[in-house]
C-alpha cells in the first residue's frame, strides 16, 4: 500500500520553500494568528512525483483496462477534446469578464444547446446542471413549479422499481413522495400497475428507456398517453441514450422533461466524482421555468438572460461545467448526426454480440435481445456460497474493471455490461472467456480462489462492511 | 435456513410475532443472508401510522438499500434501537436480538393475509 503524504513526510527533507513576500503579520489581530505550525508534509520533489506517479499507475481507469461498467457508459474520452478544452482561449476565459469578450464561450452553449434539441426531440435545453442526478432533481423542480403555476396539487412522482437508485432519491429531494412501480420481470412497464397507481395527485413518472435490462419499452406510447391523461407529465432519464440516438428521440416518445449525461452519451471523462454535466431539456411550456442564465441569441450577439420571473433560480455557480460542456461540443461537432446515430447502432451491437456469446452458458433474465447493455444473473450456476461479488473481484486480478453488480435489484446475483461502442471484437472476446471461465470453471474447481480474490491487484479484499460500518474519515 | 413453525410471514421476506394486539416485525433468515451484511438501518418513528404493505423501514447492505415493508396497518409503539448501533445483529440474530420495530394494529383481518411458515418455504 502507497503511504500517505503524512507518513511520507520527513523534517530533514523539506521539498517548497515559501516565503511570505506581503507583510501581513501586522494586519492580522493575535487571536486570529496560527499557533501551531500548519503541518504540511515535507518530501523531496523527486519523492513526490514518484508518490503520484505510483498512485496513478495502481488506477483501473479507462486508459488502462476494459471497464464494462453497466449504465455508466464508460466509452473512449477523444483526447482531441481535452486539447480543445485546453485551449488558452477557452481556458484563460474568467466568468465575471465582460459578455461581449465571452461571445465563443456562450456560442458554443448555445450551440451544443440546439444540438442536444436536435438529438433529443425537445424544444430547450439547460446545461447549468453538473451530473445527472442534479440534471433530475432541476427537472422535477420545473415540474413542481410548472404544477404550482396552473395551481394543481401533485405531490406523487411514479418510479419503477428498475429505475436507478438517484430518480427516487432526486423525487424525494425535490419535496415529492415516491410512488414505486413494479416492472415486468424484463424490467418494462406494467400498463395494469400502472393505471393502479396514475391518481390525481401524481405529476409525474420517471422512466428509463431502454430500461436498466437494456430493453426497450415497448408499450412507451401507451405508457405516454395513460399519464398524460391524467394531467401528469414524462420524465426521461437519459442515462441510458447511448442506445437510441439517431433512432428514436424522448421527445417524439412523449417526454416533456429529460436529462442527459454529458459524461456518459457524450463522451467526456467520468468516474472519480466528476465533473459531469447533466443538462436538462423541456418542451417549450416548461421553458420558462428552467433555472438562469439563459442564454439567448439578440441579432448577432449572445446575451445572458437572468430576469425569467417564472424560473426555478439558479442552481449551479456561473453557467455549469463548461470545460465538460464544452468538450461534448467538440464531440457532437466531430461525429455529426450520422456519426451520432452510427455510435448508437454500434453500442448496440457489441451488446447483441456479447449476450449472444454468453446466453447458452450463463441464465439471461432480459431474454437473448437487448440495446446497449444487457445483464447476466449467474445464480443458478454459482456453488461454494460464491457469489456475483467474488465475481467481480476475480475480474480485477484478470486486469478488467468489474460490471455493475447487484443492480437492477430486479435481478437476483445481477451482473451489468455494457460495452459501448469503442471496444475492438477482439476485447469483448477476450472479456467474455475470461467471465465464463470464472463462473463455469473457476466458482466450481477452485472456489477458494474466488473468495481470496483479488489477488494481484494492488490490494487484497477490502472489508467493505467494516468500511461502510465503522468508517475511518480522516488520516491520524 | 432457519424459518421458525411459530412465525408468519410475508413476500417481502419480513417475519411477524403477533404478541396480544401487537406484532413484532424483523426480517427472515433467508432474507438476510441474500442482501448480506447489513451496515446501516434506519428506523420508523415512534408513533407513526403505518399501511400494510407500504416502506416502513429501510436496511442497507454493502449490496444495496431494501425498504422493508410494514406487514399490517397500524402504529408504530415500539423500535429496536440496538439495530441502529450494531446493524450486525440483523444478520447474527434475525428473529430476536435483530428485529426491528412493533407495530400496535388497527386491523386484526389482515393477519390473516400473512403467510404460514411452510408457506413462506415454498415461495422461497
Amino acid at each position: 500500500m502507497e503511504k500517505l503524504l503524512n507518513e511520507l513526510s520527513s523534517e530533514c527533507q523539506p521539498a517548497y520553500g515559501v516565503e511570505c513576500d506581503v507583510a501581513i503579520n501586522a494586519q492580522v489581530p493575535e487571536n486570529l494568528k496560527r499557533s501551531i505550525p500548519l503541518g504540511l508534509p515535507s518530501i523531496a520533489e523527486n519523492d513526490l512525483l514518484r508518490h503520484f506517479t505510483n498512485l496513478s499507475r495502481k488506477n483501473y481507469a479507462l486508459s488502462t483496462v476494459f471497464y464494462p461498467l453497466g449504465s455508466c457508459t464508460m466509452k473512449y474520452n477523444p483526447l482531441i477534446n481535452e486539447r480543445i478544452a485546453g485551449n488558452d482561449a477557452f481556458n484563460n476565459v474568467h466568468p465575471y469578464q465582460p459578455i461581449e469578450t465571452m461571445q465563443g464561450v456562450l456560442e458554443v452553449m448555445y450551440e451544443l444547446e440546439k444540438d442536444l434539441c436536435e438529438v433529443a426531440g425537445m424544444d430547450t435545453f439547460s446545461l447549468q446542471q453538473a451530473a445527472g442526478a442534479h440534471g433530475e432533481f432541476a427537472g422535477l423542480l420545473v415540474i413542481a413549479e410548472y404544477f404550482k403555476s396552473i395551481k394543481q396539487k401533485r405531490r406523487k412522482i411514479i418510479v419503477p422499481d428498475s429505475a436507478h437508485g438517484t430518480n427516487p432519491a432526486s423525487a424525494a429531494f425535490a419535496g415529492f413522495e415516491i410512488v414505486p412501480l413494479k416492472s415486468e420481470p424484463d424490467g418494462s412497464v406494467s400498463l395494469d400497475k400502472l393505471k393502479e397507481v396514475l391518481t390525481p395527485e401524481v405529476a409525474a413518472m420517471m422512466l428509463t428507456v431502454p430500461n436498466t435490462l437494456g430493453i426497450f419499452e415497448k408499450s412507451i406510447d401507451e405508457v405516454s398517453k395513460l399519464v398524460h391523461d391524467n394531467g401528469s407529465l414524462l420524465y426521461y432519464d437519459g442515462a441510458n441514450l447511448n442506445a437510441v440516438m439517431g433512432i428514436v428521440r424522448p421527445g417524439d416518445m412523449g417526454f416533456d422533461v429529460m436529462h442527459i449525461n454529458l459524461h456518459k452519451t457524450f463522451s467526456t471523462p467520468h468516474g472519480g466524482g466528476g465533473p459531469g454535466s447533466g443538462p436538462i431539456g423541456v418542451k417549450s411550456f416548461l421553458e420558462p421555468f428552467l433555472p438562469v442564465p439563459r442564454v439567448e441569441k439578440k441579432k448577432d450577439k449572445y446575451v445572458l438572460n437572468y430576469k425569467k420571473s417564472k424560473s426555478i433560480g439558479k442552481l449551479k455557480a456561473f453557467f455549469g461545467n463548461f470545460p465538460v460542456i464544452l468538450k461534448a461540443y467538440a464531440y457532437v461537432k466531430a461525429l455529426g448526426g450520422k456519426g451520432l446515430k452510427n455510435v448508437s447502432e454500434q453500442a448496440v451491437l457489441n451488446a447483441n454480440y456479447m449476450l449472444a456469446k454468453f446466453k447458452d452458458k450463463v441464465d439471461v433474465p432480459a431474454g437473448d435481445r437487448c440495446m446497449h447493455e444487457f445483464v447476466l444473473s449467474p445464480k443458478t450456476l454459482l456453488k461454494n456460497d460464491i457469489r456475483t461479488i467474488d465475481i467481480a473481484k476475480r475480474l480485477l486480478d484478470y486486469g478488467y474493471y468489474a460490471p455493475t453488480i447487484y443492480f437492477p435489484l430486479i435481478v437476483d446475483e445481477a451482473i451489468m455490461i455494457e460495452p459501448t461502442e469503442t471496444e475492438s471484437k477482439e476485447t469483448l472476446d477476450k472479456f467474455v472467456n475470461v467471465v465464463n471461465k470464472i463462473i463455469l470453471e473457476e466458482s466450481c474447481q477452485e472456489p477458494q480462489k474466488l473468495k481470496d480474490a483479488p489477488i494481484n491487484a494492488p490490494v487484497r479484499r477490502l472489508n467493505e462492511v467494516e468500511a461502510a460500518r465503522k468508517p475511518i474519515l480522516k488520516w491520524e | 435456513m432457519n424459518i421458525p413453525q411459530d412465525l408468519l410471514y410475508t413476500k417481502t421476506h419480513e417475519w411477524v410475532k403477533i404478541e396480544g394486539n401487537k406484532v413484532k416485525v424483523g426480517i427472515t433468515d433467508f432474507a438476510q443472508h441474500e442482501i448480506t451484511d447489513v451496515v446501516h438501518v434506519e428506523l420508523p418513528e415512534i408513533g407513526r401510522d403505518v399501511k400494510k404493505e407500504h416502506p416502513a423501514a429501510v436496511i442497507e447492505s454493502v449490496k444495496s438499500a431494501f425498504d422493508i415493508y410494514a406487514p399490517v396497518s397500524g402504529k408504530i409503539i415500539e423500535t429496536n434501537n440496538k439495530v441502529l448501533g450494531s446493524p450486525e445483529l440483523v444478520n447474527s440474530s434475525p428473529y430476536e436480538k435483530g428485529y426491528l420495530f412493533a407495530i400496535e394494529f388497527s386491523n386484526e383481518k389482515e393477519l390473516g393475509d400473512l403467510l404460514k411458515a411452510d408457506d413462506y418455504k415454498k415461495l422461497i
